[in-house]
């Protein structure tokens, strides 16, 4: 089973159009890949549903508009990867 | 369907928030300016005005969804098939599912027939953010009477 980064590399890579090689962990999704925010939302849906999980784009941006995070923790690929996991644990823990 | 307002609306038939599904309807008028050109002896409705009255329709379903608390705005239109000609004095029967509710946006398939033909089919994609102005709100509140929604189904 592919990891979940290589999931998101490729629904990205997908969606986006943007060559799956030039995708790597260290990636940053917007600062990097040129994704916008209409692109991100189609990312964002195909990921919700391969994951089935919902993933908080509204609480993340907040965060990052008052200062408590930074867009790094969201959309470098490698911690979008582990945010990902971990909606995807707390979901089987809830289920 | 008042055209020159972009109101494609006429009437809901059903909404069921359950399954995340509405049913409304749309009168295509007899006779519009629109159809003076697209086409000279031969009037259809405009697929973008078909595309449009599909978003409508999702628009509806998911502020009933919401409760009126956000506004949905198209984002994406994909798939959107204009299966057969749609002429005046049709009637719509429009058909809206939720495929996906996301953070802040929602995805919708949408499918508008004339009687049991299908006509049209679109897969879309709606933004949801605050109402932008209380104006807005007041006259979705307005339109949502005029057009019957079923607020009942919104109440608590």
């Amino acid at each position: 089973m592919s990891s979940t980064f290589d999931q998101i590399a490729t629904i990205i890579a997908e969606t986006c159009d943007i060559p799956r090689d030039t995708i790597t962990p260290e990636s940053h999704a917007i600062d990097d890949l040129g994704i916008d925010s209409l692109d991100f939302l189609d990312i964002a849906f195909a990921i919700d549903k391969a994951f089935g999980i919902k993933m908080p784009l509204e609480k993340w941006t907040q965060e990052v508009n008052d200062g408590k995070a930074t867009t790094e923790q969201y959309f470098v690929l490698k911690n979008l990867a582990a945010r990902i996991d971990e909606l995807v644990a707390a979901k089987n823990a809830g289920a | 369907m008042q055209l020159d307002y972009f109101q494609l609306i006429d009437r809901i038939v059903e909404l069921n928030l359950e399954d995340k599904t509405i049913i409304v309807e749309a009168q295509v008028p007899q006779t519009h300016t629109i159809f003076e050109g697209h086409f000279p002896g031969f009037p259809i409705m405009p697929g973008v005005l078909l595309t449009e009255a599909m978003a409508q329709s999702s628009g509806w379903l998911l502020l009933g969804i919401t409760k009126f608390e956000r506004m949905p705005f198209l984002a994406m239109v994909k798939e959107a098939k204009m299966r057969g000609f749609v002429s005046p004095g049709q009637l719509l029967t429009i058909e809206v599912k939720v495929e996906h509710e996301g953070s802040g946006f929602a995805v919708t398939s949408a499918k508008a027939r004339v009687g049991t033909d299908l006509k049209c089919s679109a897969n879309l994609t709606f933004r949801q953010i605050p109402f932008p102005d209380p104006s807005l709100r007041v006259h979705m509140d307005a339109m949502a009477n005029k057009i019957g929604f079923p607020l009942q189904a919104i109440t608590p």
